[in-house]
């Protein structure tokens, strides 16, 4: 049966409060999830209070000011602080978004981060993807061609190339995937919105010539099937990507083969 | 404990081959209750309140017996689809199928009840 609480050594507990910095006299509150695989504690929630005077705007900006000047154990992925690289993916306020392109100031009140949902921890605000890593690979995320590779270039019209817009800017930060009750439910067979929506990049690139095996291996239950439309992945894509409209598309492929 | 590569979790058993026909029936059943449903309120209200006798009269008549014997086909039909589509997202292992054997056997029950009381009235 689905789990609908969390197990007894997952539960929250109250954390740390740092002191306030001081002579500051813009504050922000912010409580982070942090969780140590090495203490045997429970998860809990730490609070610390960030002078926004001396702190960027976006919320990576807040979590790097704490991790340099308040508490160097904080633990979190960054890498490109512009929305490219997808590896600050966090719950922030609620929503799961990038750290880097979020602003503080679409916060109202309390900042509250988490790691991504139901997914498992490694520490603090990392959440382990390797299940979803490999769910992307099965997708073949590659061009198939089974014609002779030609001698310059495989070529594709202007109309065909913008079939893929929308599609090829999903950076993989599994924000869609892990806010999605299918695949918190079902992640191990259900291969999610991000997955999905990769798999459509390449069933609709005019290039690739694997376009059947791509649909036979998607015609699943679990697989393709388990999307209901919920949208939360469109909802909260921060590439503003809409991953439920390429499933659909999929959906509607796979009927065109049958009927 | 098992040593599986992170791919060979992914990959699973492969795919069913299998998905499209039980997704376009839901499609084409859900379609034929967006008329079926209006016609039967339409049938089954216009005779509330009438008295036993003209309930029975009026569902010999070949239209409102029809309608209301597609309905509730239809509607178990349905049902079924969805309730499935139900407990594969939140019941797993052998609950899972315990619980879909169950349900079918409820709705193909049902409509089979449904449509022995209706052509009881109508014959």
């Amino acid at each position: 049966m689905v789990q609908l609480t969390l197990p007894k050594n997952s539960r929250m507990t109250t954390g740390k409060t740092w002191p306030k910095p001081e002579g500051a006299t813009n504050l922000r509150k912010v409580q982070i999830y942090r969780w140590n695989p090495d203490d045997g504690k429970n998860p809990q929630l730490d609070t610390y209070f960030v002078d926004m005077d001396t702190c960027g705007p976006m919320v990576l900006d807040a979590l790097i000011k704490i991790k340099n000047e308040i508490d160097p154990t904080l633990t979190f992925r960054r890498s490109c602080r512009e929305g490219i690289c997808g590896s600050c993916a966090m719950n922030i306020d609620g929503i799961n978004t990038l750290a880097c392109i979020y602003g503080m100031d679409e916060i109202k009140g309390d900042v509250k981060i988490y790691p991504l949902p139901h997914m498992p921890v490694i520490k603090d605000l990392i959440p382990d993807l390797t299940h979803f890593y490999a769910q992307h690979a099965s997708i073949m995320p590659w061009l198939e061609t089974k014609t002779n590779r030609p001698a310059k270039e495989w070529k594709q019209s202007i109309e065909d190339r913008k079939k893929l817009d929308g599609l090829y800017e999903c950076v993989m930060c599994a924000s869609c995937s892990t806010s999605c009750p299918s695949y918190w439910w079902n992640g191990d067979r259900y291969l999610g919105p991000a997955a999905l929506l990769h798999a459509y990049r390449w069933i609709i690139d005019s290039r690739d010539e694997a376009t059947g095996e791509r649909l036979d291996q998607l015609e699943d239950p679990f697989k393709l099937y388990r999307c209901h439309t919920i949208m939360n992945c469109a909802k909260t894509c921060p590439k503003g990507l809409n991953p439920a409209k390429a499933i659909a598309h999929i959906k509607k492929m796979m009927v065109e083969r049958v009927v | 404990m098992a040593f599986l590569t992170d791919r060979k979790r992914a990959s699973g058993m492969g795919s069913a081959k299998t998905g499209t026909e039980h997704h376009w029936q839901m499609m084409v059943s859900s379609v034929a209750l967006l008329i079926l449903i209006p016609l039967f309120m339409f049938t089954f209200g216009s005779i509330l309140g009438s008295s036993y006798d003209e309930v029975l009269a009026y569902y010999q008549r070949p239209f409102p017996a029809v309608v209301a014997i597609l309905t509730m086909l239809v509607g178990f039909f349905h049902f079924r689809g969805g309730v499935q589509t139900l407990i594969e997202d939140y019941v797993h292992g052998l609950a899972r199928k315990l619980a879909i054997i169950g349900m079918i056997c409820l709705s193909y029950g049902a409509a089979a009840f449904a449509v022995f009381a209706i052509v009881t009235i109508a014959l």
